[in-house]
């Protein structure tokens, strides 16, 4: 059971000082049940605030569950889930984590720039003081390179547009932890390439901590900078994988010795599962 | 293979706006030919066998009553009109609210459902003689009559609507902590509306046919009252005008509706 000790983790990135000393997440032994059977058994955890984790692991290792038990989605059957020191619910109540779903999940009615509003509305009835982005929804759409397509329905957006108004839509409460359950599953190619550089742009830009799950190796490593490697029946930690490529990354890094010996590495480790 | 050169040539499927006018109208004017075509066959053939206009009105005899009898037309058009409107109100609204109710509450629907389901499944014309010995003659009972036919439509298809939410947009309703009240005004009602707007174009023109069935069981006045006069009294071509003023009120608020879904829903 290999406990990540921030202590233990070489630096290399921007957000790297930071994240030594404060702790963004932090699983003690949570397991989650449904019913009788065991999604997650005994996650012992730590990410740092800022850093940078993509979650592997094989269909049914309760990769989803993870991030749907950090979210206060679901609950532990045993253990504990710390969010920047308080429980999952304080979390929640104070937008701490955002969510990003596979499907863009837009309300289809309402514009791309009224999604992205929509946080700000939600939790008002229950007196929630609700923190807000020193970026307006406007700037958000246009740091996701939505200008020009504000007042668009989701039906008149591409599939890739429609995630970029979803991450701004995520990105509206400025949360410390932003949650990514394959937001680019559904996408081609070529788009979720140009989707995986923004992101890594947007995560430089506003140091907001990362958890992003992932059926693709490469989008692993691209992305990371550590690798969860989830393993099934039931979802334990198998391992966690630094990678120690440059914080500056292009789509060509892709076809570097390094970045496909890390590949080959995680390929091997997703067969042992 | 030169032919097929040329014909190729020839098809380029260029749409001018020449072409789009064209095409238009020919959607417009085949039907609309169909249909003059076989009123000219009624005319001719009703006149050729010598049918007795009682038994089978020629086209023109009912042109004729449209235009002398207009006023009488119309005079009982807005009774009817009031009436299928009136119940059109009073039958989405109830089952809106119930529908609203049974998603709010399950043991409510439980409670509920069964009733609803028998109440549907009791024929109009059985149940409208009832209706009208509680209310009376009055146009009470067509309303509660045109309410009934349109209620079990649009409350099957509200909850329908109102539960027709992704499990992730709940899940994303749940993360930003909305309360139930958010959730309903922002979330469920919103995507309800596509199904409310099937179903009330299915109660636009049930809720004609509600009123004139209450009214052929009593009433002096509306379309269903004149349908019966004019059928005992032997005047078919009043009969038949009837019967296109009937069929031209449904035309009439179902387009209604079909407009208001345009301009409310455009997603």
């Amino acid at each position: 059971m290999p406990v990540q000790r921030l202590a233990d983790i070489a630096d290399e990135g921007p957000h790297q000082d930071m994240a030594s000393r404060n702790v963004a997440a932090c699983l003690s032994g949570a397991s989650v049940k449904f019913g009788s059977f065991t999604a997650l058994e005994d996650i012992s955890l730590e990410i740092g605030e800022g850093e940078f984790w993509t979650i592997l692991g094989p269909s049914g290792c309760g990769k989803s569950t993870m991030l749907r038990l950090v979210s206060d989605l679901v609950p532990t059957a045993t253990g504990n889930v710390e969010i920047l020191g308080k429980t999952t619910e304080a979390a929640r109540l104070a937008r701490e984590f955002a969510f990003v779903f596979q499907d863009a999940t837009l309300l289809p009615w309402r514009s791309a720039l009224k999604n992205v509003e929509l946080p700000l509305e939600m939790g008002r009835k229950r007196g929630l003081k609700i923190p807000m982005s020193d970026k307006s929804p406007q700037d958000l759409l246009d740091l996701v390179g939505l200008k020009g397509r504000e007042d668009a329905l989701p039906h008149e957006l591409s599939g890739g547009m429609r995630q970029r108004v979803a991450i701004a839509r995520a990105l509206v409460c400025k949360p410390k932890l932003l949650l990514m359950d394959e937001p680019f599953g559904a996408l081609d190619e070529m788009t979720r390439d140009h989707l995986n550089l923004q992101l890594r742009d947007i995560w430089r830009e506003t140091g907001v901590t990362i958890l992003f799950v992932t059926h693709s190796i490469p989008e692993a490593v691209f992305l990371g900078q550590k690798v969860l490697m989830l393993r099934a029946n039931p979802g334990r930690v198998k391992q966690v994988v630094d990678i120690d490529l440059p914080s500056e990354r292009e789509i060509a890094l892709r076809e570097t010795p390094e970045f496909n010996r890390y590949c080959g590495q995680l390929r091997r480790l997703l067969e042992e599962c | 293979m030169s032919l097929v050169q040329v014909s190729a040539q020839a098809e380029d499927p260029k749409p001018t706006v020449l072409d789009q006018i064209r095409l238009r109208a020919g959607s417009v004017a085949i039907p609309l030919g169909t249909a003059v075509s076989l009123l000219l066959i009624w005319q001719i053939g009703v006149r050729l066998f010598e049918v007795p206009t009682y038994i089978a009105p020629a086209p023109t005899d009912v042109l004729a009553v449209f235009t002398n009898e207009f006023a009488l037309l119309m005079r009982n058009f807005w009774p009817t009109l009031i009436e299928s409107l009136s119940g059109f109100l009073v039958g989405n609204l109830a089952a809106i609210l119930i529908a609203v109710a049974f998603v709010h509450s399950q043991s409510i629907e439980k409670a509920f459902f069964p009733i609803a389901v028998f109440i549907n499944t009791i024929p109009i014309l059985a149940i409208a003689p009832i209706l009208v010995l509680i209310f009376g003659a009055g146009m009470t009972a067509k309303v509660v009559i045109a309410a009934l036919i349109c209620f079990f439509p649009t409350l099957v298809n509200m909850v329908r609507g109102l539960q027709a939410v992704s499990p992730q947009t709940l899940e994303l309703a749940r993360i930003l902590s909305a309360s139930k009240s958010e959730v309903f005004w922002k979330i469920r009602l919103p995507s309800s509306l596509p199904f409310l707007f099937s179903a009330l174009k299915i109660a636009a023109t049930t809720c004609v046919i509600g009123a004139i069935v209450g009214e052929w069981i009593g009433a002096d006045v509306g379309l269903g009252a004149l349908i019966i006069d004019s059928t005992f009294n032997f005047r078919s071509p009043l009969l038949y005008a009837t019967v296109f003023v009937s069929s031209g009120l449904s035309v009439l608020l179902f387009t209604a509706v079909s407009v208001a879904e345009k301009l409310v829903i455009r997603w």
